[in-house]
This record gives C-alpha cells, structure tokens and sequence, in this order.
C-alpha cells in the first residue's frame, strides 16, 4: 500500500465516511438509551472501513449492494442521508423505509442500496438474483452481498456460491469475519478457521483482507471488481474486522476478554487511515478536528431532523404491502 | 375452441408471456433439458434458450431467493417448484423476502415473480409428497395465491400472475395436468381475485378451488337428480379472495359446504368459514359444513389415501347435513 499515490479528496472522503459513520453509530447507542430507537440495534464500530474501502471501488450507477441486518455503515457508504436513516431508526415516516423496516431494513434503492435483511443469510441468493439481472442484460455492474461469519453456515450461503458459479454471476461475496456471530466465536463454529477455503469448495477464487485498514480494502475489493470482470467468475472474499460493541444493544459482549477488544481497539481503521495520512503530509489535526466536528454536526441534525418528523399515519399499515 | 390440457394451458401461457416481455424467464429444477419433471415446459428450452430457461441445481432455497432477487432488479422470473412439497425449503424466502421486501423498503421495491408447481395429493405417494400447501402460504401478508380448476382458468390466470407486480403463488396439481378443457386460440386474461360461479343454483352454495372443483360438480349432479339445484362458486384465487362473489351466493342460498383438499386446522376452508358466518349470519339456515382432508400425513395405501381426502360421498353428506334431507 502506497499512500501517497492517492490524492488527498479521495483519502479525506474516506476518512469522513468512516468518521460519519462512527459519529452517527455513536449518537444511535446514545439515542437508545434514551428510548427513541427500539427493538435490534446492531451497530457497525469498528467495522467501518469494510463497507467504507469496498464501497467507494463502486459505480453505483450500476453496481449494487445488499447486506444484512447491521446495515448503517453500508447505507451510509453508499450515499443515504444520515436524515433519512435516522428518521428510519426513531421509526418515523420521513426514514428510508416510511418507519416500516427499522434498524435492520434500511433501503435506498436510487442508491442501488437493496438492503438490510433481518434473517441471517437469506439475503445471499438475493443478491446473486440482483446479479442474474445484471448478467441477462448484458450491464456492466457487481454486486457486493456482506454477510458475516455466522451466515457462512446457512445453507443459502453454499446454494448460492455454487450458482453463482455455474452460471458466472458477477458478484463479490464479503465475508466480514467480526469474529463473533452473535456470542459465538467463529473459531468454535466452524469447521475451517480461513472462510476463503469455502470458495475453494465452489472453485471460486476467495482471500483474505485485513479489513482494519480501508486502502487495503478499497484494493482488494478493486482487484476482486477486475477479476469478475475480466475472468467471468464471482469472488470470495473474508475481510477480517472487528466489532467494538455486543451483537445488539442488550448483550455485554462478555464472551470476549478486555484485552482482545484493546487489542483490536488499537487497530482502529479510522486511526489507521489518520496517521497514514498525517504521516505522509496529508491531514493536520486541525483537519481531523474539523471533519470530525463536522460528522458530529451531520449527525446532531439528523437526530433533529428525526425528531422534529412526524409519525407515520395509522392508515400507513394497509400501504406499501402489494404493489 | 380447441380442447387443450391443463399441462398445455400452462404451457401456452409461459410461452405467450415469454414471447410477449423478455424480462420474463423460467427457472427451475428440471425445467429446461428434461423438458420439465411433469412436462409442463416442454420445448421452452428449444424456444427462448438456456438464458431464459434455466436448470437449476437441486437447491430450493438458494433458487427461490436468485428468483426474488432477479425480481426485485428488474426481471420477471418464473420459478417452478418441481412440487410446492420442496418449497417448504423456499418458505423462509418467500414469507420473509417475496412477501416483504415490498414493505420493508417502505415501497420502494416490488417483487414481480410467480412461485408455480404442483400442489396437493396425487396418488401412491405417502406424507411428504402429498400436501396442499395453500394455507400457510395464503397465511403471510404480501403474497397472492392462485388456485385454478380448468385449463381455461390455468391459462388466463397465469398470464395476469406473470404479469403482476407481486409475488403470485400459482397452485396446479399433478393430477390436473392431464384433464382437457375448451381454451380458445385468441388470447385472454382472466383478472385474479375474482371467483367464478361453475354452476348456478338456488338451493346450497358449494365453495372449492382446484382439483376438488371436479368432486363437487359431481356431487352437484347427484344432488340435481334428488331435484336439489346447487350453485358452484369456484374461487380460483384464494388471496385476495372474492368475498362479494362468496357472500352473494350464500346469501341467495343461505346453505353453504365448503369444500378444500388442505387439512383442517387454521386453513383456507375454516377461514372463509369464519368470513361468511361473521357477514352472513342472517341469511345461514344451518351452519356451515367444510369438508377436507383429515388431520393426518398422507398414508401410502391407496384406500388409507383416499379416505383421508375429500370424495363425492364426504360432500354430499356434507350438503344434506346442511339441507336438513
């Protein structure tokens, strides 16, 4: 990785991506506590710079992306307005999904964001769908479907990687192995420790990628882009992260030690990426100041924005069922 | 008017709905090369291709949700159950994605796409390859689920299913696929949430769908030759289901047998009950009968198999309960 070879606005985008990220899963704890978001709240710290570096590999004019139920970081990365996924959070009508999906259902189709989904790996062959379609039309685009190393055992996972493969879809399946699914050390689940041997099975290429460090991701994800352009197959790729936080807000993460959370703690992407720049000339700490001050702001006005909306209507129930 | 199967009723109307839109395409397990498990997409491969008409792996989970997704994108996929007995694989997706994806993304999705197969008992095939289905699909918000009894009806109900913007359950049944009907050469679409009245009559109100369409007419003949004039509503789509059509016959009739190969509990045939003893309280001059399956799994013995069903015997028993004869 060779910092200096990228100019510094694609550099501070993604370091405000993250830091917007950060912020804005921050104040959604904060918001919980105080009882305006309820039900599952899984937030995305410390696994910013996976849905941040692999994102902005995108066009996503014609590229797409799907993912799971901890789906803020990959919204936001993808351009939804912190109003609009806060709003969703407080379950308001002006959210990205009228206050109907929550949390775990964030949308932004114009974004060629198609979801959040609430039930571990089902999204997976949704996403290979997405790619048929790209297929069948003869469009240039990828799609990146995120999951993480509790869903590689579902059996959707395997159904999936094998047509995606027989029939050369192009999509970039992401592994983001946070180490626990739920409670559960990966390493007690799973038969095999490195997920890219899965690809292996399905004869898909598949690696591994530190996913604490954004440029790396960011490279990664173009190179596997390249590959499924070039080579015609779909790719695997476990992006090793980390979360700082419990599943969901109701688990104490007591299952993992201090010193292991320290540990990652001290690989911090957003750290990462700040002193790579500030080592290389690129970011003073004035600047970091203001970015973040400014991520700060963004998200204090969309929990304005999410508080001042109204409710949606009770006749909202019957709508948006059939189309 | 040309006499037709049901197999080719549907046939005719994949091929004509594939000719017509290029976004609509056909996957399923034996679908293309084998030319379908029951013969129903017969030639489609030769037609339109391995690109439109897909083989796929024996995986109904995993191509159920390729099918969602590739509707959500912008095409209009056909999936085909080999039986909706293997869609219980599929549930999961249909119920938490066709169903919902829709209103999770506050309408910013819909999921053009047609779930079809053969569905209910056939013959010599014990519990897991002998069920209707139908209740527990009918049972999920977001999803229609259509039931047709004649080729005429197959044919122009799947061309509306394939042409509307959600998800469609579309139930045939193995034994259905041979039986003949008049379908005319001209193209016709039959519009879905409407019941059909198979028979008019004064006396008793029969309600079904599907393959038991047959055992009531039956039932009807021999109760016209005790001089009984029975009146056939043949729902043809169970959800959105044609309440008016249900209530206005009952309410002419004031008896009422409903009819439904499914099993008891919680199913299409005690719901509809409930619908019209709620709305046609005053009108009913005696309770409501259903007659379905048993509450059991299918037995393999043929004569353990047919008890357990609906037969001419059970309805008409059902129908002189209800007409006090």
């Amino acid at each position: 990785m060779s910092l200096p070879n990228y100019d510094k606005t694609f550099l501070m985008k993604l370091l405000e991506q993250m830091l917007l990220i950060r912020r804005f899963e921050e104040k959604s704890a904060q918001m919980y506590g105080l009882r305006k978001i309820g039900g599952f709240l899984h937030l995305y710290i410390g696994q910013e710079a996976v849905a941040v570096g692999s994102i902005a590999a995108l066009d996503l004019k014609k590229d797409y992306v799907l993912t799971s139920y901890r789906d803020h970081g990959h919204a936001l990365a993808c351009g939804m307005h912190p109003n609009a996924a806060m709003a969703e959070l407080f379950g308001k009508v002006t959210g990205c999904s009228k206050g109907k999906g929550g949390s775990m259902h964030f949308f932004d189709v114009e974004n060629h964001m198609y979801g959040g989904n609430g039930i571990v790996g089902a999204h997976i062959p949704i996403a290979a769908g997405v790619a048929l379609k790209i297929k069948y039309f003869d469009e240039d685009g990828v799609v990146l479907c995120y999951f993480g190393d509790g869903a590689i055992h579902q059996g959707v996972f395997h159904e999936t990687l094998n047509m995606a493969k027989i029939w050369d879809l192009p999509i970039i399946f992401i592994c983001e192995n946070n180490h626990y699914g739920m409670g559960t050390n990966y390493k007690r689940v799973s038969s095999v420790h490195d997920y890219s041997i899965m690809g292996t099975s399905y004869n898909i290429p598949a690696w591994q990628v530190n996913g604490m460090d954004v440029i790396t991701v960011y490279e990664e994800t173009q190179k596997a882009i390249k590959m499924v352009k070039e080579e015609n197959t779909p790719v695997l790729l476990e992006i090793q992260t980390y979360r700082y936080r419990g599943h969901s807000m109701s688990d104490p993460a007591r299952y993992r030690t201090k010193e292991e959370l320290e540990k990652y703690k001290s690989q911090d992407p957003i750290t990462i990426l700040r002193k790579k720049m500030a080592d290389a000339g690129l970011l003073t700490d004035e600047e970091f100041k203001e970015l973040d001050n400014k991520c700060k702001e963004i998200v204090n006005e969309s929990v304005r924005f999410a508080e001042e909306s109204e409710e949606p209507p009770l006749e909202a129930i019957y709508e948006d069922i059939y189309a | 008017m040309a006499v037709i199967t049901f197999r080719e009723a549907i046939r005719q109307a994949m091929d004509e709905e594939m000719a017509r839109d290029e976004r609509v395409i056909l996957m399923g397990e034996e679908v293309g090369e084998y030319d379908g498990a029951y013969k129903v997409s017969q030639g489609l491969l030769d037609k339109y291709g391995e690109k439109r008409v897909i083989d796929t792996p024996i995986t109904e989970a995993g191509f159920t949700g390729i099918g969602i997704g590739a509707a959500m994108a912008g095409l209009r996929p056909i999936v085909e159950w080999m039986t909706f007995n293997f869609s219980l694989l599929a549930y999961d997706q249909v119920v938490n994605n066709a169903a919902k994806m829709r209103h999770m993304s506050g309408g910013q999705l819909s999921v053009p796409i047609v779930f079809r197969g053969p569905n209910g008992p056939a013959e010599y095939l014990s519990s897991q390859h002998s069920q209707a289905l139908q209740s527990i699909y009918a049972h999920a918000p977001g999803l229609i689920v259509v039931a047709p009894a004649t080729p005429y009806d197959a044919k122009g109900l799947l061309k509306s299913s394939i042409r509307n913007d959600n998800p469609v359950l579309f139930l045939e049944a193995e034994l259905m696929y041979s039986w003949k009907g008049e379908v005319p050469e001209e193209e016709y679409l039959i519009p879905l949430g409407k019941a059909d009245i198979k028979r008019e009559g004064k006396d008793i109100t029969f309600i079904t769908y599907s393959k038991p369409l047959r055992l009531v007419e039956q039932a009807a003949q021999q109760l016209a030759d005790m001089g009984v004039d029975a009146e056939i509503v043949d729902l043809r789509t169970i959800k959105p289901l044609d309440e008016e059509a249900v209530y206005q016959s009952v309410r002419k009739t004031n008896r009422c047998v409903i009819v439904d190969e499914t099993w008891p509990f919680a199913s299409v045939a005690t719901h509809i009950g409930w619908l019209i003893s709620k709305n046609c309280f005053d009108y009913l001059d005696a309770p409501i009968e259903v007659v379905t399956s048993e509450d059991v799994p299918m037995p393999y013995n043929h004569t353990l198999e047919l008890a357990v069903q609906p037969s001419v015997e059970k309805i008409l028993d059902a129908a002189k309960k209800v007409l006090y004869i």
